[in-house]
């Protein structure tokens, strides 16, 4: 339906004068703040997209107008003026250090407990790196190696321009333009993002992770990717790193769009860590993100997160289980302190027979935060046989946080199986007290109750991952009791 | 090896110790007894530092070193060790994991470098089978889904994994039946040693045929009221504390 839809659409907008060619010479590298009609045309120019793309984001911004920025969630913040964004600006040059020693120490020091090489903690934080003969060669080995696979892992960009077919064919399929405000945003204004194709029956034989894309380094303030799993292959893929990030935008509206086609698997780990603002929430970045993955017949998706930055985190990485014996997971595990206002999940769309999903969310709150749980499992008629198995915990580490958990269950097939299990507790005194009569100072003491309490989250992320993602929990949670 | 002098303490507005005198020397295994709301857990509970009680008086000297001085870990790390009467459990930290933090948070602390996995789990193959238990046990998460008995041999054993100077085993025996018993008393007798001393509270002279203590006292209303040698633990089995209670303020104040 909605792909009839589109190319409706596409037909009435194609049907317009067109303004601006695609050869527009724009002078500036940064447009000035705002958002028009004009300013979409102008992104897709500068980046010389073909007709079908540019209409596909005027629909979408079309649709944005006339849509309401969404308050259900459980966060409290200062609607961003949208008209007083800047929506393009070439890739910036960040601003090259010369040393280390202009780094903020702080950020060092987080870097340093994290075990991050100091290579790695100048590329991070923008130091001049001089020619690291090793990232290189591993990058470029990298790339051989999934050429030859036919693994296509690029910048969206990039693939508009070289793989127009595959990326026309899935975009907006699983975020439609119209999905949600920031969905709509981000398809008008998208600048760039990543995308990757795995071909039939291909098991892609490394973890992709945005982190071998060196010159695509810097994350854009409306980000777009796109992942496609043809029949029977499987791909893990990375997302961000636990490093701090640190981001002059405040707001940030990304799409993640999985397609899995047949008998293919797509794991999904991301580990967020942005800037978080100061301890009264100041200055921290809004993360309103929307993710979604396809199953068809048997594709399974698979989706881990561990979230501890952002002042807003707004996110739902989904699945549509339409293929019948398709499989949803998710797995979260959201750390809050200070001020920071967590409001994550899950849905799962059974549509298929026999479709199964697993969901276990882990929310950790501190400070004088806030932390939700909002997840939907939805048995749709035809879903015969379909299970849903759901655990959702929360952990207080003070008594001045909140946790709140808010699931919604619609079952429209008798013969589904759903199971729901939660609990909130409060990290024990007793617990703690025990590690510290075996000899187990404070703060590490809590960092192994609270890495306890992830575990069953914690172990579904690719090893690396796992062992920062363990580091940052703890210290995202320094000094947060006693 | 210990000395505590005149200590007092209280949680709330709710004095408990008032005035204890108790001194140890390497080797020596103590026995304190008393009934119900003596003070004997808090005594525990307060040489191993839990901040739950507010120390108001008195010294505590572990070998020269002024024992209330330190956190609760650091007094760990000195050699201090509590044997729980509800041992706690820590779900998804596998017993092993923590031992090892346990054992290398000691070890840096004595400036030495964290245990090699060898040695490590060579130590933890002697130490369990110390007190029977089974390897399914030391893998499993803290005490989780222990019964009883399974995690006061656990106490036994970490207790053997840290060898510490002094033992403190707070109503190890309380929940036990008398083939865990057995097993837990074998396990404290292997590691008594001339430079180990220990302090066992229990409330029954049961436990002290197994583990045959130097002295044995009495604690009633926060003070140590009578001492004696192992014999008054037979004493006591015969003719209960009432013949030994001090009477309370809250009478003498009436």
């Amino acid at each position: 339906m909605e792909k009839i839809d589109e190319d409706k659409l596409i037909d009435e907008v194609t049907g317009k004068n067109y303004e601006y060619g695609f050869t527009t010479d724009i002078e500036s590298d940064t447009l000035p703040p705002g958002l028009d009609e004009d300013v979409v045309r102008m992104i897709s120019a500068k980046k010389n997209e073909p007709e079908w793309l540019l209409n596909w984001r005027l629909e979408a911004f079309k649709v944005w107008s006339e849509m309401k920025e969404p308050d259900w969630a459980h966060v409290e913040y200062e609607k961003p003026d949208f008209q007083a964004i800047s929506y393009y600006s070439a890739p910036k040059q960040k601003k090259e250090l010369a040393s280390l020693d202009e780094v903020d120490p702080e950020l060092l020091k987080t870097m340093e407990k994290l075990g991050i090489s100091l290579e790695e903690q100048k590329r991070l934080s923008g130091v001049a790196v001089d020619f690291v003969m090793d990232s290189v060669s591993v990058a470029t080995s990298f790339k051989e190696k999934l050429g030859e696979l036919g693994v296509i892992f690029c910048s969206l960009g990039e693939a508009i321009q070289e793989h127009p077919e595959l990326v026309r064919k899935h975009l907006g399929t699983v975020v439609p333009q119209r999905d949600n405000y920031y969905a709509a945003l981000n398809s008008a204004v998208f600048t760039d993002g990543s995308f990757c194709y795995i071909p039939k029956g291909v098991r892609c034989p490394m973890e992709l992770s945005t982190y071998f894309r060196i010159n695509q380094a810097g994350t854009g303030q409306f980000e777009r990717t796109l992942i496609v799993a043809d029949e029977g292959s499987y791909v893990s893929y990375l997302e961000g790193c636990t490093a701090p990030q640190r981001d002059e935008n405040q707001l940030h509206a990304a799409v993640v769009e999985i397609v899995s086609h047949d008998e293919a698997e797509v794991r999904y780990s991301t580990v967020q860590n942005w800037y978080p603002g100061d301890k009264d929430g100041k200055g921290g970045v809004f993360n309103f993100v929307t993710k979604r993955g396809l199953c068809h017949r048997a594709a399974k998706i698979s989706w881990t997160q561990v979230e501890t930055g952002s002042a807003i985190t707004w996110k739902y990485p989904s699945c549509i289980l339409k293929g019948d014996d398709s499989i949803g997971e998710f797995f979260s595990v959201a750390v809050t302190n200070n001020k920071q206002q967590a409001d994550t999940g899950t849905k799962m769309i059974h549509i298929g027979k026999r479709t199964r999903s697993t969901i276990i969310s882990k929310g950790i709150s501190s400070g004088h935060s806030q932390n939700s749980y909002r997840g939907l499992v939805q048995i749709h008629p035809g879903a015969e046989n379909s299970r849903n198995f759901s655990v959702c915990d929360s952990l207080l580490m003070t008594d001045t946080c909140g946790a709140h958990t808010f699931p919604y269950i619609e079952v429209k097939n008798p013969t589904a199986q759903i199971e729901h299990e939660a609990t909130t507790s409060k990290i024990g005194d007793d617990q703690i007290f025990y590690c510290q009569q075996r000899g187990i100072e404070e703060e590490e003491a809590i960092g192994l109750i609270v890495k306890g309490y992830a575990k069953d989250v914690l172990n579904k992320l690719p090893m690396e991952f796992a062992v920062e993602a363990q580091k940052l929990l703890t210290i995202s949670l320094e000094g947060s009791v006693g | 090896m210990l000395k505590i002098n005149n200590l007092c303490a209280k949680v709330g507005d709710n004095e408990i110790l008032k005035g204890l005198n108790l001194e140890v020397k390497p080797g020596e295994l103590h026995a304190i007894m008393g009934p119900n709301g003596s003070g004997k857990s808090t005594l525990a509970a307060v040489l191993a530092g839990r901040d739950l009680y507010e120390v108001t008086g008195g010294s505590v000297d572990l070998d020269g070193i002024d024992l209330l001085d330190l956190e609760a870990s650091d007094r760990a790390r000195e050699g201090v060790f509590l044997a729980f009467q509800y041992p706690i459990e820590i779900p998804g930290v596998s017993n092993l994991n923590f031992m090892k933090a346990a054992l290398n948070g000691k070890r840096a602390h004595q400036g030495q470098e964290p245990v090699k996995a060898k040695d490590f789990l060579e130590k933890v193959k002697e130490c369990s089978s110390l007190v029977e238990l089974d390897g399914r046990l030391r893998d499993r998460s803290v005490n989780e889904g222990f019964s009883g008995g399974e995690k006061k041999r656990n106490e036994i054993f970490q207790m053997a994994m840290l060898e510490p100077k002094l033992a403190i085993l707070d109503e190890t025996d309380s929940g036990l039946d008398i083939d865990a018993l057995r097993v837990v008393s074998k396990g404290v007798n292997a590691m008594r040693s001339s430079e180990r001393s220990f302090i066992v509270i229990t409330h029954y002279q049961r436990l002290l045929e197994h583990i045959v203590p130097d002295f044995v006292h009495v604690l009633s209303n926060g003070k140590i009221v009578k001492s004696g040698g192992k014999e008054l633990a037979l004493e006591l089995e015969e003719k209960g504390y009432d013949w030994l209670k001090e009477p309370s303020h809250d009478t003498s104040n009436a």
